[in-house]
């Protein structure tokens, strides 16, 4: 019987096909909305391959249950949500420091507090900043189609490993719940339990810790950890141009609000604005690069269209040393926004010469 | 007939791995224990064996929070 | 004469403890007389003489133990406070001819990380917990404990504690012990010579239990902080013997371990033909094969919004559009209302077509099609229907108001009546489905298009309900019924 890679899935499935496919052997979570299909499929499909599925009682059993199945050796992900996420904070820091690489989804909805389940993309400075206690990084990779969600869940198994450090597929509602048609990849090889692992198999008695009772150790800990992350600034920065050839503004937009924003580009340069986009690919490391080189050929001005209350804009305005201006265009609270409003705000910044 | 070789005990007491909490000195029921007057490398009084009398019970070992302060040694003689 | 060791460092311990930093490499870190150190010495010796330092996998607390991986010829992690048995759940599902141990204190287990151990517990995780009950935070430097006896003086308890403020000492072993799953409990001392023999044994025993996959064991050990209780060895055994064992009585409280089969895992598969056959799915047959919709239409976004009652298969309709859109190259988005709007018993999903780019996957502004099941889809949606955009309803469920839609194409049907009377209601949507090929083809399609747009729809019914062979003949059944009965009702006003 023959069988095709061409599939329709929800964003949320398609992260645990990637998974799979990238040779993912547990998922440890909590139901939480607009993340729950991950679970969902996660019990349907893990097991059916010997792989590990369980249900944890707390985001902050489920983020442990991580670390100590990639302390075992294992590929392993986990998935929440804004609130859960800021409760998986605290071993993300542990998994960090103890440079244990995971995979984890956050699938953003409205906040503050509980908020509501609709898409928003306020969880930006937990997740790219650090997020946990202490001065760590996660690589953040922010998928802006069902596609992405499956082809960005493989590298991130991959970056995880890597450079041994948790990897974050940051999302949001809309495009953890919408479906669209996707290829999916060939499976991968089995990542065999790493040397530094505590599988029996490559040791006796290894060992995993985070702690360094002295500063002079903790502070070199650091410096490595951050050795590490530029590295990852210098190697791995992803994005998508749109436009940006000729273009004298740009906007800076990922995630679903970047799809909005790209229609707002064909909706403007109509117009004869001569307008393109940034589409980061990672948050961190911020794509810096395509930035300053938009800066250099010729952007007078800046657009970070974003479903917060202005967290990228920082990371804009630092990529570019605040050389050009950068106008907020957002909508928060699980309001997605419009292309018309987005073409609107556009002009309104652009007539108004700011 | 053979008779059984007989056996005694010895208590050690490795001086510089002592902490001196005495818990040994609690648990001998022969009392064969006792905090010396010398302090050891970590700083402590470590605990002395009296020489003889040991009977090999384990109590002093088993109660020694010490990995290797405490070893007791069976002797056969033949 | 010759001298032999009888007792001596136990094997389980490294010979020389390198990860402590400082000069001294034989001892631990631990305070004098402390109960942590006449424990690990238990464990050390129990690891080896059951021969299974090569299979102990050691999840350290915080606490006093916490450097616990720096003695232990294992392997070994140091855990969050309080989450050990998360970190060994995952390890020994990962490993599970693993012997897992999580190590704890009183704060670390039955403070903060209190539901980690119920919930390990209540799992069954096979895996041994070490629980070292000495009635205080003794790393913090002597704050109260869940488990500090009632007026027992601590740094936070300065005037004892008040059981009417603070609450009593919590019972571990009573709890553990009410649960289905664990199969040993036991509560023991490490006091006299003859409770550490016996704290000796429940080590092993628990070990053994782990070793034979019998599930989860957990032995407490009421134990001394001399320092913090400010207490020589004597005085803190007698307090452990006469004050906590009041408590906390001394005893095995469950033992079910001989009655239990072993835990069976599963054995993880990685043989990528069996992935394959898992997540891709059977090819549909196709008479059109890579046909390529050619009506210009498509080259921009063409949005859909489809509205109605939960069970009227509002998703499912949308569904098979996009899986239509899928089959026939386009791209496709289709996004469902989602959470507690869903439970308001009225549902809603948008579907985008386009053979370039998909900006917003929500139907949310210039709409080109909406098609209403019930009546309030029609107050909540017709706003978002562009001018001269296209309408469907059913006009079984739904009464166009008075001057209403005046601005757009409108269509009707009773699908659900003709749903009905094919025998089956939950056919509406594709009776609605077929109204909606009629308008396409009316409305959007090219004459290439129209020629193949029944068999792409039946198409896309058929992988709908690919392995329900009668139901998707139903369907099709109602799809050319809905196509047939399909009415036209007014043309935009403008
Ligand atoms: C999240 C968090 N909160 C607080 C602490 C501080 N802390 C370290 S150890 C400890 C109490 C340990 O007490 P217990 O578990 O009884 O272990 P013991 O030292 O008595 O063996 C606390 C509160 C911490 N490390 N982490
Ligand atoms: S082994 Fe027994 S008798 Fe010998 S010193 Fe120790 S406690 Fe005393
Ligand atoms: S129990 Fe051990 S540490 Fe304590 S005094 Fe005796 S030998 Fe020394
Ligand atoms: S503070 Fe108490 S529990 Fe901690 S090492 Fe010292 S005696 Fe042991
Ligand atoms: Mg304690």
């Amino acid at each position: 019987m023959n069988r095709t890679n061409r599939v329709l899935l929800k964003g949320n499935e398609a992260a645990v096909y990637g998974a799979l496919l990238a040779g993912c052997e547990c998922y440890f979570g909590y139901p939480i909305t607009p993340a729950s299909e991950i679970a969902h499929a996660s019990a349907r499909l893990f097991p059916a391959m010997g792989r590990v599925f369980i249900q944890a009682e707390c985001e902050i059993a489920s983020i442990n249950m991580v670390m100590g199945a990639s302390a075992a050796g294992k590929r392993v992900m986990t998935a929440s949500s804004g609130l859960g996420i800021s409760l998986k904070q605290e071993g993300v820091s542990y998994i960090a420091t103890a440079e244990l690489p995971c995979v984890i989804v956050d699938v953003m909805r409205g906040g503050p507090g509980l908020g509501n389940i609709s898409p928003e993309q306020a969880d930006y400075n937990q997740v790219v900043k650090g997020g946990g206690h202490g001065g760590y990084r996660c690589i953040v990779l922010s998928p802006g189609s069902v596609q992405e969600m499956c082809d960005l869940t493989m590298l991130a198994f991959d970056l995880a490993d890597k450079y041994r450090t948790p990897v974050y597929v940051l999302t949001d509602g809309m495009i953890g719940q919408m479906m669209e048609k996707l290829e999916l990849p060939e499976p991968r090889p089995r990542r065999m339990p790493p040397a530094w692992s505590l599988d029996r198999n490559v040791s006796a008695d290894n060992w995993i810790s985070s702690i360094y009772m002295d500063p002079v150790d903790l502070e070199e800990t650091n410096r490595r950890l951050n050795r590490k992350y530029d590295e990852i600034r210098e190697k791995e920065q992803l994005v998508e141009e749109f436009m940006m050839d000729d273009a004298e503004y740009a906007f800076v937009a990922y995630g679903i609000a970047s799809r909005m924003a790209r229609s707002a580009v064909d909706e403007l340069r109509k117009q004869g604005v001569k307008i393109g986009l940034v589409r980061p690919k990672t948050l961190f490391p911020f794509p810096e690069n395509a930035l300053r080189k938009a800066v250099k050929n010729g952007v007078k001005q800046f657009f970070s269209v974003e479903m917060s209350n202005g967290q990228m804009i920082d990371d804009v305005r630092l990529a570019i040393e605040c050389a050009r201006p950068v106008a907020l265009i957002n909508r928060m609270g699980g309001n997605v926004p419009t292309v018309e409003e987005i073409v609107n705000r556009t002009m309104d910044v652009i007539k108004g010469g700011k | 007939m053979e008779t059984k070789p007989k056996k005694t005990f010895r208590c050690d007491i490795a001086f510089d791995e002592c902490k001196g909490c005495s818990r040994c000195v609690e648990a001998c029921p022969r009392s064969l224990l006792k905090l010396g007057d010398a302090i050891n490398m970590m700083g402590f009084p470590a605990a002395v064996y009296a020489g003889e009398g040991c009977i090999g019970c384990g109590a002093c070992y088993y109660s020694c929070p010490e990995p290797g302060a405490i070893t007791i040694v069976e002797i056969t003689e033949d | 004469m010759s001298e032999k060791i009888k007792l001596g460092r136990p094997a389980g311990f490294f010979d020389v403890f390198e990860r402590r930093p400082g000069a001294i490499k034989k001892n631990m870190h631990y305070c004098p007389g402390c109960g942590h150190g006449v424990l690990h010495k238990l464990i050390a010796e129990a690891i080896a003489d059951l021969g299974i330092t090569h299979r102990v996998v050691l999840a350290a607390p915080v606490g006093c133990a916490v450097f616990a991986y720096y003695y232990f010829k294992c392997r070994s992690i140091q855990c969050a406070h309080g989450r050990a048995p998360a970190v060994a759940t995952g390890l020994t599902r990962s490993n599970p001819d693993d012997v897992i141990i999580s190590y704890q204190g009183d704060g670390d287990l039955a403070s903060i990380g209190f539901n980690h151990i119920l919930q390990a517990a209540n799992r069954g995780e096979n895996m041994t917990v070490f629980f070292v009950n000495n009635a205080i935070y003794g790393m913090t430097g002597g704050q109260m404990a869940p488990t500090t006896l009632p007026g027992q003086k601590t740094q936070t308890s300065p005037l004892g504690r008040d059981v009417l403020e603070t609450g009593y000492p919590i019972r571990v072993c009573e709890m553990i012990s009410q649960f289905d799953a664990p199969v040993y409990v036991e509560r023991c001392a490490l006091t006299s010579f003859k409770n550490i023999m016996a704290a000796r044994r429940a080590v092993r025993k628990a070990l053994q239990n782990s070793m034979d996959k019998k599930g989860f064991s957990l032995v407490e050990f009421l134990s001394g902080c001399p320092v913090n209780l400010k207490m020589n060895a004597h005085d803190m055994s007698e307090f452990i013997e006469t004050k906590m064992t009041k408590f906390f009585p001394l005893g095995v409280y469950l033992d079910r371990a001989a009655e239990r089969e072993p835990i069976v895992r599963a054995e993880m598969n990685y043989d990528a033909d069996k992935i394959k056959s898992l997540l891709y799915p059977e090819e549909i047959q196709s008479e059109l094969g890579d046909y390529k919709c050619s009506s210009p239409v498509f080259d921009k976004e063409c949005r859909v919004k489809i509205s109605g009652f939960g069970g009227q298969g509002v998703l499912s309709l949308g569904y098979i559009l996009a899986i239509l859109g899928k089959q026939r190259n386009f791209n496709v988005s289709w996004l469902p209302s989602y959470g507690p709007e869903m439970r308001g018993g009225t549902a809603n999903c948008s579907v985008v077509f386009s053979k370039s780019h998909i900006g917003s996957p929500e139907a949310a502004e210039n709409c080109d099609m909406l098609v209403c099941m019930n009546q309030p889809s029609v107050e909540k949606f017709l706003p978002i229907l562009k001018a001269g955009g296209v309408l469907v309803y059913d006009s079984s469920t739904v009464k166009l108001p008075e001057g209403a839609a005046k601005d757009h194409y409108v269509y009707g049907l009773p699908a659900s009546d003709l749903a009905n009377h094919l025998g089956d209601l939950r056919a509406a949507n594709t009776v609605m489905l077929g109204a909606i090929a009629a308008v396409m083809a009316d409305n959007f399609l090219d004459d290439a298009d129209k020629a193949n747009l029944d068999t792409a729809m039946i198409e896309a019914v058929r992988e709908m309900f690919a392995k329900k062979a009668k139901a998707a003949d139903i369907n099709i059944e109602a799809y050319k019924t809905g196509k047939e009965k399909i009415e036209f009702k007014s043309v935009p006003k403008a």
